[in-house]
């Protein structure tokens, strides 16, 4: 290969990087004062050390092309000096460097009184969403999916079911670990409405990978829409084949693990059902919500997500095909 | 002669390629006929189909099955009447005393129809090889004997040895 089509060659590769420089999960698209601060202790580390980088090639350079060796006491003279101004600057930039984080990431722990508080839950492998409200008829669980209104900070209180995940949403702040009998707590605001996503960042294990939600930001009148949405009961079976499904949900084994508000099943081991279909994703992210994917998933859970807590429950077709017909229902 | 050693050494490292087989789901039709079990009149004892013979009696000595009998135990809240294997208002199941026998195609059975006094019938909540699984699991954590094949790890506190645990040896006479 030529040279210079080695060189146009990386340069399209570095273009292809950019391409994570934006997008719904990149800790480069800040949307939000937290991660802004993040993202510019990013640059500030990444100018610094690419300053010095270059300063030590150069200095190194010039040492290889003068070649010149001066008189012993000039040389010892100028190593005190060399090594003493090396020890000064190194104490000075960690120096520096460790307060611009502290300054970057103290305000994150600052309270706001008019936060909007929501309760955060990992589990192997989902999120369980709880909207606390000092009326309990008015709080409210879901999973998965985090509603939150633009402009108005939002603080998550985290905890663990089983073993440690950690929530990280990298447009909106940082990663802050869930760790089982303690509670973390992260705040933020979002200025931008739009959906972002985020990852368990701590392996969790086999299904670690498969363990996303989403964060939906929106305009505060359409976040109070959502919200009293969620707080009502389950839409009730429009046909004779969905009631039928809601009938399977009791009576299976679905309703030991699931809750679906206005209906016998009332478990609390697994994610809330009662508005499945207003949320995007099924499995934490794995399946879209249409009706073909949940009877796929409901057919055979281990297959899809090998390991998970979903048993496979023995259903006919015409069962599953039921089931799925009241489930995609779940507005 | 080097190169001879190398590759019987490569050859040697090629065994640690073979794993334990996990069958994650059965073929329909072997999945039905799992069902066929010969029971006796009275419900106690009787014959695995002819399938599960077929096949090996996969369900006791492979790892992956014994796990997922596990997994099912705790799904299913077994626990909820048998506790860890110590009984509460179910009877125990590790005190090596069956009331309908300690064959697999009892315990088999006594899951997939319930038994009187209060076992539920559970043939609509599990599928026949879900059933197996749990049976072989139920079977193994009440020998109470060594075996080469282990469930997963307990995710709670330990109450008592592990699945694949030997009873300790009796001391000798004199000993404290």
């Amino acid at each position: 290969m030529k040279p210079g089509r080695a060189a146009r060659l990386c340069f399209l590769l570095l273009c292809l990087c950019c391409a994570g420089c934006t997008g719904w999960q990149s800790a480069m698209d800040p949307q939000g004062p937290a991660a802004r601060r993040l993202d510019q202790l990013f640059w500030l580390f990444t100018g610094t050390a690419a300053l010095i980088w270059l300063l030590v090639m150069l200095v190194l350079a010039l040492a290889l092309l003068r070649r010149r060796m001066p008189p012993e006491a000039v040389a010892e003279h100028r190593s005190t000096v060399a090594v003493g101004g090396a020890v000064a600057a190194t104490v000075l930039i960690i120096t520096g460097l460790t307060f611009a984080s502290y300054l970057a990431t103290r305000q994150d722990s600052a309270g706001h009184a008019d936060a909007l508080v929501i309760r955060v839950r990992g589990f192997q492998w989902w999120w369980e969403v709880t909207y606390p409200d000092a009326a309990p008829d008015h709080s409210f669980l879901t999973a998965n999916e985090i509603h939150i209104p633009v402009g108005r900070p939002v603080r998550i209180e985290l905890a663990a079911a089983d073993v440690i995940h950690s929530f990280w949403v990298p447009n909106l702040a940082g990663k802050q670990d869930m760790i089982p009998g303690r509670d973390n707590a992260l705040t933020f605001t979002v200025q931008q409405p739009g959906i972002y996503r985020g990852q368990c960042a701590e392996f969790c294990g086999l299904q670690h990978a498969h363990m996303a939600l989403l964060v939906v930001a929106e305009p505060p009148e359409a976040f109070e829409r959502w919200r009293a949405a969620q707080l009502a009961e389950a839409q009730a079976p429009r046909t004779p084949e969905a009631a039928e499904g809601q009938r399977l949900l009791e009576i299976k084994a679905c309703g030991a693990c699931h809750t679906v508000r206005g209906t016998a099943a009332a478990g609390t081991l697994g994610p809330d059902l009662t508005h499945l279909a207003s949320r995007q994703y099924l499995a934490a992210g794995m399946l879209p919500v249409t009706r073909g994917a949940l009877a796929a998933w409901i057919a055979d859970p281990q297959t899809i997500k090998p390991g998970n807590n979903m048993p496979m429950v023995s259903l006919s077709a015409d069962e599953l095909q039921a089931l799925s017909a009241y489930l995609v229902d779940l507005k | 002669m080097t190169a001879l050693r190398c590759a019987a050494l490569v050859v040697l490292a090629l065994a640690g390629c073979k794993q334990e087989e996990r069958a994650m789901r059965l073929d329909p039709p072997i999945a039905e006929a799992m069902d066929a079990v010969a029971l006796m009149p009275d419900g106690i004892g009787g014959r695995p189909p002819e399938v599960h013979v077929a096949m090996g009696n996969p369900y006791r000595g492979n790892a992956y099955q014994i796990s997922q009998g596990k997994r099912l135990y705790e799904w299913f809240n077994c626990r909820g009447c048998h506790a860890d294997g110590g009984g509460g208002s179910g009877p125990a199941l590790m005190d090596g005393w069956w009331r309908y026998g300690p064959d697999l195609v009892s315990i088999y059975v006594s899951i997939r129809d319930g038994r009187p006094n209060g076992m539920p019938p559970f043939r609509d909540r599990l599928t026949p090889e879900q059933i197996w699984q749990l049976t072989g699991y139920i079977q193994m954590m009440g020998a109470y004997s060594a075996s080469a094949a282990a469930p997963g790890r307990n995710d709670r506190m330990f109450s008592r040895p592990s699945e694949n645990r030997a009873p300790a040896a009796a001391p000798a006479p004199g000993q404290p």
